[in-house]
């Protein structure tokens, strides 16, 4: 299911990160970035809540409105009963649609207010969403100080507090169309190997969303998964490929950009909700604003996975959502 | 496309494991671990000029508490994880199973977190641990009557 929207505008946003990502290759376009896990806090999910409320706060002192000018405020994570954004919501206070679309939250949130904005039902939108390595660790994995090893094809939850503001006043960026995915499930059962799982997902979206809008892979400068990893993203290739005779050539993969696979263990690269948005938001969005690239495609893959439900030997179903972004310069 | 042939696409992009250079670290290592153990007990049993039982027991003490007090610093994760069995299946592995769950749940309480969840790794080796001693005994019954 594609929308096309006509007056929705990317106005500004604003990124927060650990450690990690710090040491990454991107760190200069993070708004700021923490040297300790914990960012003051007692436990891992303070610490993430703190997160995403310090991103909101900065979002709303960039743009220079007050929280009462907001309407609406879209939001999910990946802790249990999203409680990073209900707690942030709790503090902000803001009327809050609390999503859960896993690592595909930042795609599924920004559809979400560009079709209220679009319809004039709001004037204007913040969407946010967190990641934490340490409470995802606790929750999905292991805990945090156990050191047991990792197959190569797992991934490294990347840490971050992104927030966006959307409205309907004019800017660089305009959001002109998204895709809706569908739950796709090719019976992959590994929680190590989350590329496998979300690739499908990612393939099923693009090609929906280039039917739909009628445009074909070379239209876009930049084709941007969420965090397929590097072996999520060679499968999600080959797979655009033997499915739908689709090559993909301007195909980047957050995980890969977001940390230095060859000098951070990361294992095979970024993952979690905030991967795609600390890309997209600080680095893609100043390419497009300097007028490098004009049409990007943002695929952000989410694996729908519960702990329970996967030691009890069931596949790991995945969900991707697109979003288009065009320079309006 | 089939499930089928996805996963046999997923199998052709998933790396391989490097198994014969993580056995080779992961014998030296533990092959280490047999060594300084036995030298624990050696020691004990000259200096304290005690039994070699109870100089196990020692020894056993004492490699459970460099395995927590390492785990607690911070770094033992990464020696586990580079060592992988080396420190795992020795008594070390066990420590710091424990240790990185009783650190991990300690700020969810006493009783609801640290008591509750302390075991949630290391309690499966005492299970299958007493389980495969049971079967083994019965076993040494059977075959060789004691």
């Amino acid at each position: 299911m594609t929308f096309n929207f006509n007056n929705v505008f990317l106005n500004e946003t604003s990124t927060i990160t650990g450690p990690y990502e710090a040491k990454g290759p991107l760190s200069k376009y993070f708004d700021k970035s923490y040297h300790d896990l914990y960012f003051g806090e007692k436990t891992w999910e303070l610490a993430e809540i703190k997160l995403m409320t310090e991103s909101i706060d900065l979002l709303l002192s960039k743009i220079g409105l007050l929280k009462n000018d907001i309407d609406i405020h879209i939001s999910g994570d990946l802790l249990n009963q999203i409680v990073s954004t209900n707690y942030t919501a709790s503090k902000i206070g803001i009327p809050l649609i609390g999503i859960f679309a896993a690592c595909s939250t930042s795609t599924l949130s920004m559809l979400l207010a560009s079709l209220l904005i679009d319809s004039n039902q709001v004037k204007n939108a913040v969407v946010s969403t967190s990641s934490h390595n340490s409470s995802a660790e606790k929750q999905f994995r292991q805990p945090v100080e156990y050191g047991g090893p990792k197959p190569k094809s797992a991934t490294f939850t990347t840490t971050g507090g992104v927030s966006a503001y959307l409205s309907n006043k004019e800017d660089k960026i305009k959001i002109t169309s998204a895709t809706l995915g569908t739950v796709v499930d090719y019976d992959i059962k590994d929680a190590f190997n989350m590329g496998a799982v979300m690739a499908p997902a990612a393939a099923n979206t693009i090609y929906e969303h280039l039917c739909n809008t009628k445009t074909k892979v070379d239209d876009y400068d930049l084709i941007l998964t969420g965090d397929l990893g590097r072996y999520g993203k060679d499968i999600l290739k080959e797979f655009m490929k033997t499915e739908y005779g689709i090559e993909i050539k301007n195909l980047s993969d957050s995980a890969c950009m977001i940390f230095d696979l060859d000098k951070q263990e990361v294992y095979a690269g970024g993952s979690g909700p905030a991967c795609l948005p600390l890309v997209a938001y600080g680095y893609i969005r100043e390419l497009m604003q300097k007028g490098k690239y004009k049409k990007v495609l943002l695929v952000a893959t989410g694996a729908l996975m519960s702990q329970t439900i996967v030691n009890e030997k069931q596949s790991i179903p995945a969900i991707s959502h697109a979003v288009c972004w065009e320079a309006n310069l | 496309m089939e499930k089928k042939k996805y996963q046999s696409m997923v199998e052709k992009h998933t790396p391989k494991e490097n198994t014969l250079f993580n056995c080779l670290i992961s014998f030296f290592i533990g092959g280490f671990m047999g060594f300084l153990g036995q030298l624990l007990v050696d020691l004990y049993s000259y200096y304290l000029n005690i039994p070699t039982k109870e100089a196990s027991t020692f020894m056993i003490i004492t490699l459970v508490f460099i395995g927590c007090l390492f785990t607690a610093l911070g770094f033992f994760d990464k020696w586990v994880n580079f060592a992988k069995c080396g420190l795992i299946i020795p008594i070390t592995g066990f420590a710091h199973a424990m240790m990185s769950a009783a650190l991990e749940y300690r700020k969810e309480g006493l009783v609801t977190g640290l008591g509750a969840n302390m075991f949630k790794l290391a309690g499966s080796v005492i299970i299958f641990g007493v389980v495969s001693a049971y079967v083994f005994g019965l076993l040494r019954i059977l075959i060789i009557g004691g």
